[in-house]
């Protein structure tokens, strides 16, 4: 089986390919790239004509809530999400209920992608036993299973002695641990970034020193133990600073950041709206300012949406009492794409890139590229498509967006996946 | 001089003009506490929902009487013994209560933005009476006009707040609305009671009392909860009270011989006030809590009361 797609604007920031170009796909695999391919018989034919061609994207910082909590989402519907946002793969996070903290649940997952998936999963094993944050979970194991980092993400490991051993320990198996940076005693009982905003509403605020003590201890530890440590949704101008400063000394530290934490601040908290409530929270401009520049720069390695699907019930009460976190596979690149792409803030390709090409170099996944040989993991972009973000038409269970109603201009067109179309607009 | 708003939800929101507006008529209306019938038709047929999720005295009971004065049906909901102590959520208690068409709901709640949730959820008129740190309206109301009658005028006046402002709705409000009528304020506390930015809402900072009182019009001292304490926010009472109580000593020492001591209550005697000061010359917190009622009248008054209603 094969497909051709036809003069399409071709961007490969792996291979340096910025040009409109023919991509062809045969039995799951990129075939041939390059102006008016000869294609075989029976191939059938895209026309790509002022769309983008790009890898796949990969967010490597989603929940999918299966197992436990299906109510919010699940590996078929979480999927979906992916697939219409332009992911052909995710990693979730182990704060399932059970925890993905041994092999078994590991399975569990990797057979639900299987069986209900639409994208690649690839899943994140927990750092510590429950999540407790007391002793580490069967790490070898989970490495062995499948799970492509390690992560408590949710919660941060506050022990520092547990967490060192846990970067120790995996050295071996080339799989990051991933660092929910949150100093839990300065955090405690915040519900909105800690600022001029925090103190005229009255919500307790969570300081910008809350992350950045934690991101500080992380560096220190992965330049004690050689680790590759990667710091989850960086938001504040310090965590920057620090891992600006880290990368020039040779630690082996990488860095997300997510679509809200580049486009808003915590004004948006004045509407009381608790889809403006997240861990880490919203921050400032000046935070805004350094995390866009850091993602353009490369100090920020990859953008992931932390995609967290909540329940109508879990959102709609007191703010302070709401829970955090909001879904993001479906607006990511739309809004990234409006806001810093065609506004000159960003370039296309390194949006483009750290949402492809820099994530799988990083966790070492299939994909982010369109080498000839690679799997056929693709995204088409239609650059001048308008939409206005409809929660009521998301494919996740969950609609706990603070992007709904936001007029934007470039939308994922096509999701191709080992070269099936997965998902078309 | 109108008031064409649905909600009473903070002070912040309100332009000078409004917050007179609301003033002048709980002025107007603070005669009817002398008569011997205390009761006026304006509100008849009207209900008056007190939604209540934390303790309260002062506040809830002033609402009750303000609506009953008013003749309004007036209904107390408290968060113990309802459907809330069964696991009711808030969003779906104000629904049930919305089905049953109340004309206002008075909500108190130790979540800020509380009564801005229930404005987007009801169809009713909302009364924010206390929502967390967030606001406290119809306190800095009637300390307004508890300040403009034994002053005369707001312009020029200027005010010391003084304790837990970081926790404090009561500053916030008091904040807002005293800057909008002219007065200039300075809050004073412990560096750990004292908000981040505190100086972006438009107030002076002092870290000693005799600084924040010295030559002010007016000092306004805040309840010190024993929580602060067990939270690491400061040593001990006793070294609070030290510090930051206002003793008659003090008071004499850098206070001016005219100021008058307000507090929102319920006082923590020998804490932040000496029982002396409290019950001294200089206080006037009875006349606060009296006039809790005219101006808790006038704001059911005003967003209930039909437009051409015949208060007096």
């Amino acid at each position: 089986m094969s497909l051709v797609i036809r003069g399409g604007h071709v961007l490969d920031p792996a291979n340096s390919v910025d040009a409109i170009q023919d991509l062809l796909i045969q039995d799951g695999k990129i075939a041939g790239l390059g102006p008016k391919l000869a294609v075989p018989q029976g191939t059938t034919v895209l026309d790509a004509a002022g769309k983008i061609v790009c890898p796949g994207f990969i967010d490597m910082h989603v929940h999918l809530r299966e197992p436990g909590y299906e109510y919010k989402e699940t590996v078929a519907s979480g999927t979906r999400a992916a697939a219409a946002g332009g992911f052909t793969a995710v990693c979730c996070m182990a704060n399932t209920s059970p925890v993905n903290d041994n092999r078994s649940i590991t399975d569990y997952i990797l057979a639900k992608a299987r069986t209900d998936g639409v994208v690649r999963v690839y899943p994140i094993g927990a750092v510590t036993r429950g999540l407790e944050g007391k002793e580490l979970a069967e790490l070898a194991e989970l490495a062995e299973a499948g799970c492509v980092g390690f992560s408590d993400d949710g919660k941060c490991v506050m022990n520092a002695e547990l967490y060192r051993r846990a970067m120790e320990y995996t050295l071996p198996f080339a799989a990051p641990v991933i660092s929910h940076a949150e100093d839990h005693t300065l955090s405690r009982g915040g519900a909105m970034h800690e600022g001029v905003i925090s103190t005229e509403l009255g919500l307790r605020g969570i300081p910008a020193a809350a992350e950045d003590v934690m991101v500080a201890r992380d560096l220190v530890l992965a330049e004690l133990t050689g680790a590759h440590v990667h710091i989850a949704h960086l938001s504040t101008a310090g965590a920057v600073r620090l891992v600006r400063d880290a990368k020039a000394r040779g630690v082996r530290v990488t860095a997300e950041v997510t679509p809200h934490h580049l486009l808003l601040t915590d004004e948006a908290v004045r509407s009381w709206d608790a889809n403006t409530k997240m861990a880490p929270p919203l921050r400032t401009k000046r935070d805004t300012e350094a995390l866009v520049e850091a993602l353009a720069d490369g100090t920020v390695d990859c953008i992931a949406t932390d995609h967290a699907p909540h329940a109508v019930a879990d959102k709609e009460g007191e703010f302070d009492r709401a829970a955090n976190g909001i879904v993001g596979l479906e607006t990511a690149f739309t809004v990234l794409h409006d806001r810093l792409v065609r506004r000159g803030v960003l370039p296309l390709p390194t949006l483009v890139a750290r949402l492809s090409r820099d994530p799988a170099r990083l966790l070492n996944l299939t994909g982010g590229s369109l080498t000839v040989g690679a799997a056929a993991d693709v995204t088409l972009i239609d650059p001048g498509a308008t939409v206005t973000i409809d929660p009521a038409r998301f494919a996740s269970k969950s609609r706990n967006t603070p992007f709904a109603g936001w007029t934007a201009t470039g939308s994922p067109w096509k999701t191709i996946v080992a070269g099936i179309i997965v998902w078309e607009a | 001089m109108g008031w064409t708003r649905k909600h009473l939800l903070t002070i912040r929101e309100l332009d000078g003009g409004e917050i007179l507006t609301l003033i002048d008529t709980a002025a107007s209306l603070q005669e009817i506490a002398g008569r011997e019938i205390k009761k006026v038709p304006a509100l008849r047929g009207k209900t008056v929902v007190n939604l209540f999720y934390e303790n309260s005295t002062r506040t809830r009971t002033s609402f009750e009487i303000a609506g009953k004065w008013l003749s309004a049906d007036v209904i107390n909901f408290s968060a113990s013994g309802s459907s809330a102590a069964k696991g009711e959520s808030f969003v779906d208690t104000a629904r049930n209560i919305g089905a049953m068409s109340p004309d206002v709901v008075v909500v108190r709640h130790s979540s800020p933005g509380a009564a801005a949730l229930l404005a987007r959820e009801m169809s009713c008129a909302i009364v924010n009476a206390g929502d967390g740190a967030h606001e406290h309206p119809t306190q800095a109301l009637l300390d307004l006009l508890t300040i403009r009658e034994k002053k005369g005028h707001f312009e020029g006046l200027s005010v010391a707040i003084v304790g837990d402002i970081a926790h404090s709705r009561v500053a916030r409000s008091n904040i807002h609305g005293m800057r909008k009528l002219g007065m200039t304020v300075t809050v004073g506390g412990p560096p750990t009671l004292i908000p981040p930015y505190a100086q972006e809402l438009g107030c002076k900072v002092a870290y000693r009392l005799d600084d924040a009182i010295r030559d002010v019009d007016v000092i306004m001292m805040l309840r010190l909860q024993q929580e602060r304490m067990h939270a690491g926010l400061i040593p001990s009472l006793r070294e609070y009270s030290r510090y930051w109580g206002l003793s008659l000593d003090k008071l004499r020492a850098h206070a001016r011989s005219d100021v008058l001591i307000m507090h929102p209550g319920p006082v923590n005697r020998g804490v932040e006030l000496s029982p002396e000061v409290a019950d001294g010359p200089y206080s006037v917190i009875l006349d606060q809590v009296a006039k809790g009622v005219a101006v808790r009248m006038a704001v059911l008054l005003l967003l209930a009361g039909s437009k051409s209603a015949e208060a007096a």
